[in-house]
């Protein structure tokens, strides 16, 4: 398993990150698990998008630290909820996985995964992209480090080329 | 519908509650019964975002274990994100309550009927979804023990209160969303 998922998890321990809210995605999984089996760290598993913004500014109320980490297909079912995160000013940071992009087969991904980067920065989410292994560390820290001290809201693109596009038995 | 009083459960649930009583309700008339109580940095009013109330409750339930978190939250509002009671029930939070003020009606959109007057029970929905302590609270002799339920019962802790549907007088609590997270913050936390 590439070690870019090791990376962004160092990250989130570098950076004192306490809960991961998370819906279940396979681009994370590696991420999800070791978020899980990490002490001091506490990975809620939701049932829509939404309550990860939600949940992220509650453990912010409360004094933790948060990350969101979600695909790119359920970043439409967040839009109302971010009115929350503008409004009061929460530091948020996601890190999505890219689907609908560089190889995509699942023609259903498309329409959400084109227009991702669209729909964040229209609700008031500043993307960051990486499309390269060697940037992710990098580029989440620097995520977590603005959002954190800015409190903005940022979404780490995760691009489908970095990622690995999803293979069908049909392909 | 019976007549339990809302501002009388909320004024119930909110009393003598300290600096270690942290509550969280949805938009909506949960807000202004809150108010109506007794304004509190120690309470994170919701003027938007409907069904967020409680995973934003659960995530402050998660990160502060040693507070007792209530989330007083309408019957649309929980409508709205059924699928949080279920992700909550999971995380077992022993700290947490949801106090659901159920009126059978959409209040701040002209008394529209919900799911609850209609079949739906959010009582038996919470209980399925793996809450330990589900009530139903319908009469007047019930109501102590749904109160000390959501204060003291380990959680996660779900009850229905059936209130009437009449709507109360407004008692608006601020709405500037960055002064709620920073007076909440700076109250619980120590820093803002």
């Amino acid at each position: 398993m590439s070690e870019w998922r090791d990376d962004i998890f160092d990250c989130l321990q570098e950076a004192g990150v306490r809960q991961v809210a998370y819906v279940p995605d396979a681009g994370h999984a590696r991420l999800i698990d070791r978020c899980h089996e990490a002490n001091g760290m506490r990975a809620v598993s939701l049932t829509t998008e939404e309550d990860g913004v939600a949940l992220m500014a509650g453990a912010w109320l409360g004094g933790d630290k948060g990350v969101m980490l979600m695909q790119s297909s359920g970043v439409g079912n967040t839009i109302n909820m971010l009115s929350l995160v503008k409004n009061c000013q929460f530091p948020l940071v996601t890190l999505v996985t890219m689907r609908g992009e560089w190889g995509e087969w699942n023609t259903w991904q498309v329409p959400m995964g084109q227009t991702t980067q669209q729909h964040f920065e229209v609700a008031g989410v500043i993307c960051y992209r990486c499309d390269k292994p060697e940037d992710v560390k990098e580029t989440v820290a620097t995520a977590l480090r603005f959002a954190y001290y800015t409190n903005s809201a940022v979404a780490v693109l995760l691009g489908q080329r970095l990622i690995g596009a999803k293979i069908f038995p049909e392909d | 519908m019976t007549a339990l009083n809302r501002r009388e459960i909320v004024a119930k649930l909110l009393a003598d509650r300290g600096n270690d009583l942290l509550v969280v309700p949805s938009l909506g008339q949960a807000c202004y019964d809150c108010m109506a109580a007794g304004d509190s940095p120690q309470t994170f009013y919701m003027w938007g975002a409907m069904g967020g109330a409680v995973p934003v409750a659960l995530g402050l339930a998660i990160a502060q274990p040693d507070k007792r978190v209530i989330c007083i939250a309408g019957d649309g509002e929980l409508l709205m994100g059924l699928g949080a009671l279920a992700a909550t029930a999971a995380e077992a939070p022993a700290n947490f309550a949801i106090a659901c003020l159920d009126n059978e009606r959409y209040g701040e959109t002209g008394q529209q009927h919900t799911a609850t007057g209609r079949g739906a029970n959010l009582t038996a929905i919470a209980a399925g979804a793996g809450f330990g302590t589900a009530m139903m609270v319908t009469t007047e002799d019930e109501v102590a023990a749904g109160v000390k339920a959501c204060r003291e019962t380990p959680g996660p802790v779900f009850v229905t209160f059936k209130v009437d549907d009449a709507p109360e007088e407004a008692a608006i609590p601020p709405k500037d969303g960055a002064y709620l997270k920073s007076r909440f913050r700076e109250a619980v936390v120590g820093k803002i």
